[in-house]
């Protein structure tokens, strides 16, 4: 049965025959019966009763809701089964080959971290404690702070941005104070990204009050030293950019770039977005940064529940640690504890210490795989999607625009470009047809200069064989782009939905945000 | 260290050095190095890091982590009074239950095709949520409270065109650090002060601030210090004469039995669904809501996702999608209004299913339970000798103000002695409110019974009784 070092599986076609599962299930409203209840809190006490009264009586009569919320009455199991149907209508990383979702790590979260997670010892901590009642909790922030200056190079970290967009935020305030100290946050009001960069690098600056400057791709795929060179000024505030970008080429000219932003006085901010394959490799100190941040819940494996929680681990040079977020935790040899006293602190990005499950994920992560490990990590990452670079480029109407012939660090963004123009099928189609074989496909996000663009990166999780089974699925819906395009336009035909009147949800008179919206709307 | 390179770890299969080999091959290369190739030498990390030895096993991993985490003594071992921000309410089993499912904990960022489920939870969360706050636009959770705050506050900016905003000075110390930040250096903030008999906002201050430049005024209910405030209408009426926005930051879980923030007026509001079905994971699981009416103007300035519900190719069939998702920075990173990105997905799911638990009923079972509570632990407070509640005669919900001022005792001083029996006592304030004296924030909520109440109030009257040993 099995072949030797090849593939295993005992059928001969390699994309599965699959169907999502489609329960039909119903929004939760439409399963509401008056009167059930779905769970019960404890009695007040009679003696509380008699002293207090009922609680209520004693409000301000402006104040007291006479009519209940219009929630959903259900049972317990009913809820229980509902959710479970549409979790079921869900397609997790933990089901699906996800390499699709480019530009994001999916990989796999171990299932101990999130037992280790859920434990009591952590779950009912309250941020507020007595810091000798938190010392576990406190060397593990304190701890992973410790490992991640070995991966980047720095000197501090703070874990309070909770995602990746409220890091490079932070960094944009961090940037600010900066020049501020010296009376130059007025002037110095331009910061510098590439386009390939996360949008988050151009669009949360602005919120700072920062002009963008983009840097465009050359024909290399790579923003030019003489491009930077134009761009910057005495205005330049600092330079935030993602290394590898998004297309997984790796600007070797780097430290030219923080060198020239230096030179003039800005500060340079490294997006560690696609650090999945550089672990270990190179660092940011190496390339000149003064801060950086990692996404706990891509590179250190901390899960991505649909969307958040998240967390972005901001790191920061000996000269910028005075403008971290408060408080920082330290240890003095005998304790673990909260530092207050930070002279030029920005303030807070988020209440508390940020998101801690996301930190404990990540600090167990790592020390199941330690330094060594790390790096097998990159270096796996890095050679499937090598693999799956040399397989794509076999399909028809598949390309890798930008540095022809050369290797790619963990992501590829591909195009089917010439795909949609001999077939007229686009990304948008492909994606939809590859949910009927039980794939997640994303396209982009901004910026949309690589014309149909498609980002996949298969980090170290997945097998050999399960890239090619991704082959094949691709495989089989370009052969269908050529020999029965009609089928993709219209897929896809296998999953809970079918095509989704769009144009509604950007219609005000007709989009519908809650369920009482469309109620409202639909009797029109 | 030899010994580890020849292990396949269960997290990377094609470290099996035959399929490496294979893979190599295919690529044309016969050294991983290779790959590498755009990185020049002086950029390389030629050292080793300097991490502890892997825990490789599983069971060894579990052992140490467990080992750490033993260190902590939990709000479930002890007594626990604090809130301020992060509350310790009881968090039903299928809120767990639901939100550990490996398909909405590792999913991400799906189509509405292969992601239905994740479309519909969000929707009927926003839904739930919509009823509870009585407004018909909720967005896909952002960071927390304080984010959500802020961006209400950028919003109302943005909409009236204006670049000043009044905020409570009652409202959570963290949540103004986190908005004057959000803020700076765009959006002027200016403090309106609060009664310091009442806890109520002062309506005169509020008067002789606001201006033709004020984009909103930001205010809570309750207060930080617990303290509801019944003047949101006036404060409303005041905003809005002046051509400013109302923005009000409400806990959600009181809304059983206090009208929503809508009601009075409030154009934008926001909070934390925390207290729906989190635990409180030393604060890691905060999650922030935005609800506005369904109004252009205010939904095309949201820089959050938000889920609508359509209609799909066959008649009848739900269809769900994110709605203007032209106005985010995914679909433009210049134009797009602030920024969005990976944010609390998953506690917005788990508190839709928390809401659909509690239903109209338990929701207000829920608020008259932490009423009578409160109030309950207030009054036995308030009896001790040494202890005074500053806001007394107002009404309060889970929270209130504890003064022991005239006491000999410090807060410190005090927590310190509860701690003793095993008793986190209230959040000490005295060093964030110094107007107030020597204070803590006490918590009450559902799970305190009359014999945890009694038993702080027994503490608290042991230890202000005791000899100063100074």
């Amino acid at each position: 049965m099995f072949e030797k070092g090849g593939t295993k599986m005992n059928r001969k076609n390699k994309v599965r025959n699959f169907h999502q599962a489609k329960w039909d299930e119903p929004v939760i409203f439409e399963l509401s019966n008056k009167g059930e209840r779905g769970i019960l809190f404890p009695e007040i006490e009679k003696e509380i009763e008699m002293d207090i009264g009922d609680g209520i009586s004693n409000l301000p009569k402006n104040m007291v809701r006479e009519q209940p919320p219009n929630l959903p009455e259900l049972s317990q199991m009913q809820v229980l089964k509902h959710y479970l149907r549409l979790s079921q209508q869900t397609l997790g990383a933990d089901l699906n080959v996800d390499i699709g979702q480019g530009t994001c790590t999916m990989k796999y979260s171990p299932k101990i971290n999130e037992k280790l997670a859920t434990s009591s010892k952590f779950t009912e901590l309250h941020p507020s404690q007595d810091e000798t009642t938190v010392q576990g909790i406190l060397e593990i922030i304190y701890k992973l702070d410790l490992f991640l200056r070995e991966i980047s190079g720095l000197d501090k970290f703070t874990f309070q941005p909770s995602g990746g967009s409220q890091a490079i935020f932070a960094i944009a305030s961090i940037i600010h104070a900066h020049h501020e100290a010296s009376g130059e946050s007025e002037k110095r009001d331009e910061i510098i990204t590439t386009m390939f960069s996360h949008p988050s690098d151009a669009a949360a600056p602005i919120v700072k009050g920062y002009k963008i400057i983009n840097i465009y791709p050359n024909e290399d795929g790579l923003p030019a030293v003489e491009a930077l060179e134009k761009a910057v000024s005495n205005r330049t505030a600092g330079l935030l950019i993602t290394n590898p970008e998004d297309t997984g080429i790796f600007n070797p000219k780097i430290r030219e770039f923080t060198r020239i932003v230096h030179e003039i006085g800005g500060v340079c901010g490294y997006d560690q977005a696609n650090a999945n394959g550089i672990l270990g490799i190179t660092r940011a100190k190496e390339a000149g940064f003064d801060l950086c941040f990692f996404n706990l819940h891509k590179t250190f494996s901390s899960p991505h529940g649909c969307g958040g929680p998240a967390a972005g681990a901001l790191g920061v040079t000996e000269e910028f640690i005075k403008y971290l977020p408060t408080p920082l935790v330290e240890f003095d040899e005998s304790k673990y504890f909260f530092n207050y006293d930070v002279p030029r602190s920005i303030g807070k990005v988020r209440a508390f210490y940020g998101v801690v499950p996301a930190i404990l994920k990540a600090y167990s992560w790592i020390m199941s795989l330690g330094s060594k490990g790390l790096r097998e990590v990159s270096e796996i990452a890095v050679l499937n999607n090598n693999y799956l670079l040399k397989k794509v480029l076999e399909l028809r109407g598949a390309s890798a625009p930008y540095a022809e012939g050369r290797h790619r660090i963990e992501q590829v963004r591909y195009s089917w470009d010439e795909l949609y123009r001999e077939t007229g099928v686009t990304t948008e189609d492909i994606t939809c047809r590859m949910v009927d074989f039980g794939f997640h496909m994303w396209s982009s996000h901004h910026p949309f200069i690589v014309p149909q663009p498609f980002t996949l990166e298969p980090t170290e999780s997945y097998s050999k064989a399960e890239i090619d089974e991704y082959i094949a699925g691709l495989k089989k819906v370009v052969e269908e782009a050529y020999e029965n395009p009609e089928i993709v336009k219209t897929a896809p035909h296998r999953s809970v939905v079918h095509k989704i009147d769009v144009d509604s949800l950007d219609d005000p008179t007709r989009w519908a945000i809650t369920w009482r919206a469309y109620l409202k709307k639909s009797k029109k | 260290m030899d010994k580890q390179k020849k292990i396949v770890h269960p997290y990377i299969p094609n470290s099996v050095p035959e399929i490496k080999q294979q893979m190599l091959e295919e690529i044309g290369i016969s050294d991983i190095n290779t790959l590498y190739e755009d990185i020049p030498e002086d950029l390389r990390f030629t050292g080793e890091m300097n991490l502890p030895d892997p825990l490789i096993s599983e069971y060894a991993l579990k052992r140490h982590v467990d080992q750490i985490l033993s260190k902590n003594q939990t709000c479930q071992e002890n007594l626990s009074f604090l809130g301020g921000d992060c509350w310790q309410h009881y968090v039903p089993a299928i809120c767990d239950e639901i939100n550990q499912r490996s398909e909405f904990l590792t999913a991400y960022a799906g189509e509405p095709y292969e992601d239905h489920g994740r479309f519909q939870t969000l929707f009927e969360y926003a839904s739930m949520m919509g009823e509870l706050l009585d407004m018909d636009v909720v967005n896909v959770p952002t960071y927390d409270w304080g984010q959500a705050a802020s961006t209400s506050i950028r919003m109302a900016a943005r909409i009236t065109r204006r670049t000043e905003v009044l905020v409570a000075e009652s409202i959570s110390p963290d949540r103004l650090l986190i908005i004057r930040n959000y803020c700076k250096p765009i959006i002027k903030i200016e403090l309106v002060k609060y009664d310091k008999k009442t806890g109520k906002l002062d309506i005169d201050d509020l008067k002789a601030k606001i201006s033709s430049n004020t984009a909103g005024i930001y205010f809570e209910n309750p207060s930080y210090h617990g303290c509801i405030e019944d003047q949101g209408k006036i404060i409303s009426d005041i905003a809005h004469t002046h051509g400013a926005l109302s923005l009000i930051g409400v806990d959600p879980i009181s809304l059983g039995i206090l009208i929503p923030p809508s009601n009075y007026g409030a154009d934008i509001v926001s909070g934390d669904i925390q207290g729906l079905g989190m635990h409180m994971q030393y604060g890691g699981s905060l999650a922030g809501f935005i609800a506005t009416r369904d109004e252009e103007r205010f939904v095309m300035e949201y820089p959050s996702r938000l889920f609508g519900i359509t209609t799909t190719a066959v008649e009848g069939e739900h269809g769900f999608g994110d709605v203007t998702y032209d106005r985010t920075s995914f679909h433009d990173r210049i134009e797009g209004k602030e920024f969005i990105g990976t944010a609390a997905a998953l506690w917005g799911i788990t508190a839709g299913v928390y809401l659909a638990l509690v239903g109209p009923q338990g929701i207000q079972e829920l608020g008259k339970l932490i009423m009578q509570k409160s109030q309950y632990a207030m009054k036995k407070l308030s009896e001790i000798e040494g202890v005074s509640i500053p806001f007394y005669a107002s009404s309060h919900f889970k929270e209130f103000v504890v003064d022991f001022s005239t006491s000999s005792k410090m807060v410190k001083e005090v927590n310190k002695a509860l701690l003793e029996e095993g008793i986190f006592g209230g959040k000490d304030i005295s060093k964030e409110f110094p107007e107030l004296g020597n204070c803590a924030v006490y918590c009450i909520t559902e799970i305190h019974t009359k014999e945890d109440i009694d038993r702080l109030v027994h503490a608290v009257d042991e230890c202000l009784k005791k000899e100063e040993p100074k």
